[in-house]
């Protein structure tokens, strides 16, 4: 448990990537099984453990501390676990020697509901603070260390020098503690497992620069809608279903909807959305859905899941990834037909003969759920990873506004001296203001799309205008116009100017252009795709 | 006389009656008695300051020799008389210098600690306890959650780091007297025997303890060392780390050596790569046992957290109450 809890007290401190990928790889290196599998599968959210809700947590530590003090000081840190964690007392007798992270685990898992805060107060009598608030995270779900499961796998990778890509196919077959794959990770046997159900590394599109086009006969590609919502793999075989995230990560509990749909056998490519009747919600309306583990009958009423499907992988058990695009193409359309699947439809093709044809529908692009267009070799076959030349993006150009700079924020790690994270806004007409008067109202935050040297400007120019201070949030005079970037603009009722931005990036600083000059939240509100 | 008539609250702070003196006045006064050099309570202006010897040498650095119309410096243990009362200053074991002022009177006892920690550090004379009737105590860890790791095993953390990192520098925030002196003495005690590099508003200060007797190791200013410093260890001020000037550093791990380092929250807030729970005032341990220790009926609580050990001191049949002085914290407010 000792080396667990150091290594989530140092990841969760450490901002760099680099870094917890070293940690991890240590760690992974020089822990023993069962230890590691199971520090692997809560870091990657596979751990399944015994929830204890707050009130039990709260319930042990007030056996052995005054309750008083013990709201004092939950109050002064804010989170439960970490208060436990510190507040616990020194046994009256020294304890056992501290449990390893197998025997905390599997005690735990082992426990009736009834043994539970027994077995609580004697782990955290045999452990130190760091180990405690480990040990309650553990239950409590949610390590928050920074750590993603594909990042913890690829630390497995670096550090034993396997395919992430092979890693990340049989990861879905096997199960914490993960002794198999350790053991296969250092030199054994390729772990035995069904793959039928496993996870087929994606592959991925290479943003298309106008230059190519030179080079790119229209004849060999074919062209359709980049949709706006959230590529994932469904994939069904008779040991069931299973729906992975672009990283692999596994999407299933939020999306039951899908899941109870998959009634066929195969495994499909395609994009998530959110769609009504077909046609594609705000992206927004599915990232409400994203984060859920267990979703209500409302939001599944009102949100339901639909996949718009690009490409088939497998048909029923036949591989077809090797198969020349426009081949797995057509047996898509013929596989749709036969099984006329439910929340499932073609991303059609799009008919061009030339490039300048296929750039006019792009830059008409503007219905919801169009980030752009996708160009595919009709000869590739599906290759995992990003390889140049079959797949390319062709994104919409983004839309841009100039908007004023109203709060800085100091970034983290490699920026923490700099004023990098902004909130800018758009003119307004103030309700309290006289006839004509116009204030700013907030309509996005950006931490990027300036070069390291327009960093150091805006960081200098927000020292000395700072106006205000809201804890680590400064005002600055409303002086310093912005281009923004993004890709959309959305209805959104919580925010007060009633929009928000879709990833928007400092294009520009402004330095010519007075304040008063910069846009207002109704050009911006234009700018945002037609509801219904 | 009764223990509680020795002290009472003015705005001015806390006076002594029957020495006709403040101790740890808030602005300036005819005669102050300081338990130590930190700022909320050693402030300039007064016309008379009383102190030990460090102290005073110390309060002379930070505000000048003119700062105050006459210094009496008191070495500790060496009772004095000043009015009706006998004064003396006992060594509190929270920087150097540090002295909790023993009031006696009428019979009667009473003890300001000033800050005091029971932990051992290099830098300073231990705490002594005093018994007495009536107990002012600092409370700034004053919550059952704060419990102060040894010094030694988080130099170790540290040194762990800067040995696997071997390409960046480590970049400590630490205050400038007390806990940047600490820090570098328990360095050397741990072996580490390279130059130590200071942030300008360091010097000063570390220059005074070395004249004073506590020796520091080598020690350089950073200035424009630039790819030198990887590897190496530099304090600073905590709010120098977050800003322009550590720009100079190569990649620096920023580090805050501070008792609220054990709160993750407070660390992560301010982006500490590295958090060092290293304080100068006691934590909730030392606190209650240094309460005990003192057998005092009555017990006036300063500094932070009082309502905590308020409570505990009612649970134990102690009078206790808070006592709002205004401004205190300072060394520690992070
Ligand atoms: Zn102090
Ligand atoms: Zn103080």
């Amino acid at each position: 448990m000792r080396a667990f809890a150091d290594l989530l007290e140092t990841l969760v401190h450490t901002p760099r990537r680099t870094r917890k990928l070293a940690l991890l790889r240590a760690y992974f290196r020089a822990t023993p099984d069962p230890d590691r599998g199971y520090a692997l599968a809560a870091l990657a959210g596979t751990l399944e453990m015994p929830s204890l809700t707050p009130s039990v947590i709260r319930g042990v530590a007030q056996a052995r501390v005054d309750p008083r003090l013990f709201a004092l000081s939950h109050d002064f840190v804010g989170d439960l676990a970490e208060t436990v964690a510190l507040i616990w007392p020194d046994p009256p007798t020294p304890p056992g020697p501290p449990p390893g992270l197998s025997e905390t685990v599997e005690r735990l898992r082992a426990a009736s509901r009834a043994a539970r805060p027994g077995l609580l107060d004697e782990l955290f009598d045999r452990l130190d603070p760091s180990a405690r608030f480990a040990l309650i995270k553990l239950c409590a779900g949610g390590m928050r260390v920074g750590v993603s499961a594909r990042l913890a796998r690829t630390a497995l990778a670096e550090e034993f020098g396997r395919p992430l890509s092979r890693i990340e196919e049989l990861w879905f077959a096997l199960s914490p503690p993960y002794a198999d794959l350790f053991a296969w990770l250092e030199g054994g046997e390729e772990p035995e497992a069904d793959l039928s159900l496993a996870f087929r590394p994606m592959m991925l599109a290479n943003p298309l620069e106008p230059e190519r086009f030179e080079t790119l006969a229209p004849a060999d590609h074919i062209a359709e809608i980049k949709w706006d919502g959230v590529r994932v793999q469904a994939a069904a075989t008779r040991a069931g279903r299973r729906l992975y995230s672009r990283a692999g990560e596994d999407l299933a509990p939020a999306f039951p909807d899908i899941l109870a749909a998959m009634d066929w056998q195969g495994c499909v490519d395609g994009e998530l959305l959110v769609a009504i009747d077909g046609a594609p919600r705000p992206f927004a309306e599915l990232q409400a859905r994203l984060g859920r583990k267990r979703v209500t009958a409302k939001m599944l009423a009102e949100a339901p899941a639909h996949i718009r499907a690009y490409d088939l992988l497998h048909d029923g058990e036949r591989d077809l990834r090797a198969l020349p695009l426009a081949e797995r193409r057509a047996r898509l359309a013929a596989w749709i037909e036969t099984h006329a699947p439910a929340r499932l439809d073609l991303s059609p093709e799009i008919r061009f003969e030339t490039w300048d044809q296929l750039a006019a529908l792009r830059d008409a692009q503007r219905a919801e759920g169009q980030e752009g267009l996708m160009v595919k070799r009709r000869d590739a076959p599906y290759a995992a990873g990003r390889p140049i030349g079959p797949w390319w993006k062709w994104k919409r150009d983004p839309l841009s506004a100039d908007c004023v700079l109203m709060y800085a924020q100091r970034g983290h790690g490699r920026r923490s001296s700099y004023y990098s994270d902004f909130t800018f806004g758009a003119w307004e007409p103030d309700p309290e203001g006289p006839p004509g008067a116009e204030r700013l109202a907030p309509v996005g935050k950006a931490y990027s799309g300036f070069t390291d040297a327009e960093l150091v400007e805006l960081d200098r120019w927000v020292r000395a205008h700072m106006t205000q201070r809201f804890g680590p949030v400064r005002a600055v005079e409303q002086a310093l116009v912005v281009e923004v970037a993004f890709d959309a603009v959305q209805i959104s009722r919580r925010h007060r100017s009633g929009v928000a931005m879709r990833f928007p990036r400092i294009k520009r600083i402004r330095w010519d252009k007075p304040a008063d000059e910069a846009d207002r939240v109704e050009t911006l509100r234009a700018l945002a795709a037609p509801q219904g | 006389m009764k223990a509680t008539e020795l002290l009472e609250l003015r705005p001015q702070g806390l006076w002594c009656p029957p020495a006709g003196a403040f101790i740890d006045p808030v602005r300036p006064v005819d005669r102050a008695i300081v338990t130590h050099g930190h700022g909320d309570h050693c402030r300039p202006g007064s016309r008379a300051l009383l102190a030990t010897p460090e102290t005073v040498a110390i309060a002379e650095a930070r505000y000048g020799r003119t700062a105050f119309a006459a210094t009496q410096a008191i070495p500790a243990g060496r009772p004095m008389r000043l009015g009706d009362a006998t004064i003396t200053l006992v060594p509190a074991g929270h920087v150097l210098g540090s002295a909790q002022v023993v009031v006696e009177a009428g019979g009667a006892r009473a003890v300001v600690s000033g800050d005091y920690k029971r932990a051992a550090d290099p830098t300073c004379a231990p705490f002594e306890p005093v018994p007495c009737d009536l107990f002012v105590t600092e409370a700034t860890f004053g919550l059952p959650v704060f419990r102060h790791p040894p010094v030694q095993d988080e130099i170790a953390r540290l040194l762990a780091s800067v040995r696997a990192q071997p390409e960046r520098c480590h970049a400590i925030g630490a205050y400038a007297l007390g806990k940047a002196q600490r820090m570098i003495a328990e360095l050397r005690r741990a072996g580490w025997d390279r130059t130590i590099y200071l942030h300008g508003a360091l010097v000063g200060l570390c220059t005074v303890y070395g004249r004073l007797g506590i020796p520091l190791g080598p020690l350089e200013t950073v200035r424009g060392q630039g790819a030198e410093l990887k590897g190496e260890i530099v304090l600073g001020p905590p709010s120098a780390l977050n800003d322009r000037w550590a720009r100079r550093l190569p990649d620096p791990v920023i580090c805050a050596a501070s008792g609220w380092m054990r709160v993750r929250q407070r660390a992560k807030q301010r982006g500490v790569e590295l958090p060092l729970v290293v304080s100068d005032h006691a934590d909730w341990d030392e606190l209650t046992a240094t309460i005990t220790e003192t057998g005092a009926q009555t017990v006036w609580v300063t500094h932070g957290a009082e309502e905590a050990l308020c409570l505990w001191c009612a649970d134990q049949g102690l009078d206790a109450r808070p006592l709002a002085l205004a401004g205190r914290g300072e060394e520690e407010a992070m």
